[in-house]
């Protein structure tokens, strides 16, 4: 067969180039068969991973269901004694439930405001050879497995917290508040006397507000870092450390996106901003920061998940606590998550022997499932709802 | 690691199941405690190995075990306890007549900070440290130093013994940090101030400090003349007196590989 196309190729060939692209009917037949053939199995590719995801639903559905037949909504979500081995057993999830938003928040306070401003200063600060080499380099973060990072916030940042815990707080709370507040100060300052049109009197006033706003800051500054400098960590396995180790992990995520979107907007938005006579910093938080915040929100989203979903880290460096801290906001107790419990309890809850506490599990797998799968759906909403802004509609 | 331990048991319990068919090799049956699972596993490589007979082993729960030989369904049951009157009299029912061989004896330890000058613990002491009624280390004559309470997980054995012999149904406060093995928990009480911890004796070394509970000192000395009260007997039963290959598993505890078995995974032997 091959033989005779090509004889017929020939043919066309000597007979002139306007019939180069006369094929055989034959062959004509083939190439659409191929294409059809391709095109299908492309299908069946992308539409198996739609179907994975329907099954996984599915079936975490099927197995939770029993637990809420058996015993019921309330336990579940208001109460937060967790012994599933006693007899008889309690299954309120509620301080799990909080762990488990505990450390998503704290992960997310530190990673969402650090991942925003480094990818802002990859797009729009650093000169573009630095960007190459700095981006991948925040970009390996993501290639440490989970593991690694459980290990490390176990065996090494543990021991730190316990016994130089209040020394590292204050210090971080310097290094990172201080240039804040420095900042804070001079824009305050520069805002307060800003009405003021006589020269001289400005000048003295805009040197006042200054140093009155600089001393309260650094007595500010001083006396948040002395009470940090005082704390005691009893236990370095923590909510504080595992929010520190997840929000690493969620950063890749959102640095790697959201400079993604930062860089989409594209010189024209730039130049246009610059041309109409605004500053380098008035042009990132006034053009392209709103033009790219859809993309930014989406790496928030994503990072978050990345933490919430976590499993390894929390359940070897939270503590596994089933308590809510004291008060509530308490990040230096530890703490039990939802992903933690089930991956602790499912070697022990045999289908056979408890089956609540074996469903039980899975109506936690479902109701992080849910949480996703409602999250992802809500950004999905405001990244079309945006764009529909920014394009004028 | 009981996790792959179960896993393992399973992918054992599928081969030999299908090897059994095959073969119609009797093969020995052994379901029960989570606690026993490590030894009976480890002797059931070593068995398959020495006499080419097949050995299943399911760790279902000590319950579970006593249930099972009842029901004919198994050849040995892992108990961590003795079985209790009403399961005894439902083998008699059934026409089966328990007999319990002692596998090895299975001390705690409670260990704590190597820095911790608390160097004895009463019973009431650890309950009350550990239903969250004693909170600090200075209650108990240590430095003014709150308590790190380390328990293992809901399911463990060493938790269930630990729960049994000296809780007694007061409940473990649900602001105790939870770790997944011996190992773990030795490692956070060694790098912890405040913590204390329970651990099998075979896992205790010079990174943690062991307490004397009652004034009795754990060691394999106390815990084999019953001095030392956080300890247990391991059992397996059997239907009636043990002979043939069964017999010779049962056994197995009294030979010297047996011994070394028992004393690797840190369990002390009793004979």
């Amino acid at each position: 067969m091959q033989n005779s196309s090509g004889m017929h190729e020939n043919e066309a060939a000597k007979s002139g180039r306007s019939s180069v692209f006369v094929v055989s009917a034959r062959k004509r037949k083939l190439q659409k068969i191929s294409q059809k053939s391709g095109e299908g199995t492309l299908l069946l590719i992308a539409s198996f991973v739609a179907i994975v995801v329907l099954f996984i639903f599915w079936f975490v559905a099927r197995d939770a269901v029993p637990y809420f037949r058996l015993r019921g909504f309330q336990e579940f979500f208001t109460s937060s004694e967790w012994y599933p081995a006693d007899e008889p057993p309690r299954f309120g999830a509620l301080a799990i439930i909080y762990g488990s938003i505990m450390v998503t928040l704290g992960s997310a306070l530190i990673a969402v405001p650090m991942g925003v401003i480094a990818s802002i200063c990859l797009s729009d600060i650093l000169p573009f050879t630095v960007r190459q080499y700095v981006k991948p380099v925040i970009e390996m973060l993501a290639a440490i497995p989970s593991v690694a990072y459980g290990f490390f916030a176990l065996v090494v940042f543990a021991p730190l917290l316990q016994n130089v815990g209040g020394p590292i707080l204050m210090w971080t709370w310097w290094v990172i508040a201080a240039p804040v507040l420095l900042l804070a100060v001079i824009v305050a300052s520069e805002l307060l006397t800003a009405p003021i049109e006589k020269e001289p009197k400005k000048k003295v006033l805009h040197l006042v507000s200054a140093l009155f706003l600089g001393s309260l800051a650094l007595l500010f500054l001083y006396f948040v870092g002395r009470h940090l400098q005082g704390l005691v960590i009893m236990s370095g396995t923590n909510a504080l450390n595992v929010s520190i180790i997840l929000s690493f992990m969620a950063l890749p995520t959102i640095v790697s996106v959201s400079e993604d979107a930062l860089q989409a907007v594209g010189r024209e938005l730039r130049e246009g901003s610059y041309a109409l006579g605004a500053t380098r910093a008035e042009t990132i938080i006034k053009t392209v920061l709103p033009a790219a915040s859809s993309g930014i929100l989406a790496a928030v989203i994503l990072g978050i998940m990345r933490a919430l979903g976590e499993t390894m880290v929390v359940w070897m460096a939270s503590g596994n606590s089933s308590h809510i801290p004291d008060p509530f906001f308490n990040y230096l107790e530890s703490i039990r998550t939802l992903t933690a419990t089930i991956a602790g309890d499912m070697g022990e809850a045999d289908q056979v022997t408890g089956s609540a506490r074996f469903h039980v599990l899975f109506a936690m797998g479902l109701l992080l499932l849910v949480v996703s799968f409602v999250s992802n759906f809500i950004s999905e909403r405001i990244v079309v709802r945006q764009r529909k802004v920014l394009s004028g509609q | 690691m009981k996790k792959y331990g179960s896993i393992c048991s399973l992918l054992l319990v599928m081969t030999l199941c299908w090897a059994g068919s095959a073969e119609a090799a009797k093969a020995i049956v052994i379901d029960g405690s989570t606690t026993v699972g490590p030894i009976a596993k480890s002797f059931a490589s070593y068995f398959m190995k020495k006499y080419q007979t097949p050995v299943t082993v399911s760790e279902s729960g000590s319950g579970n075990g006593a249930k099972s030989l009842i029901n004919g369904s198994c050849d040995i049951a892992d108990m961590s306890r003795s079985m209790k009157p009403q399961e005894i009299a439902a083998a008699k029912a059934k026409g089966i007549n328990p007999v319990a061989s002692v596998v090895a004896l299975d001390g705690l330890a409670m260990v704590v900070h190597p820095s911790n000058p608390v160097r004895n613990l009463t019973e009431s002491q650890i309950a009350d440290i550990y239903s969250g009624k004693i909170i600090n280390w200075r209650q108990v004559g240590g430095a003014s130093f709150p308590i790190v309470v380390i328990q293992r997980e809901s399911n463990s054995g060493t938790q269930e013994t630990f729960k049994e012999l000296v809780m007694k149904g007061r409940q473990v406060v649900n602001s105790a940090e939870t770790q997944a093995s011996n190992g773990s928990v030795k490692n956070r009480v060694s790098q912890t101030r405040g913590a204390i911890g329970f651990i099998g004796l075979g896992y205790t070394d010079s990174l943690v400090k062991k307490v004397s509970v009652n004034g009795v000192t754990p060691s394999a000395a106390t815990v084999n003349n019953h001095t030392y009260m956080l300890a247990r007997e391991l059992f397996m039963y059997t239907n009636g007196r043990p002979a043939g290959m069964v017999g010779r598993f049962v056994d197995l505890p009294k030979t010297l590989d047996g011994k070394r078995i028992i004393k690797e995974l840190g369990f002390i032997s009793k004979y």
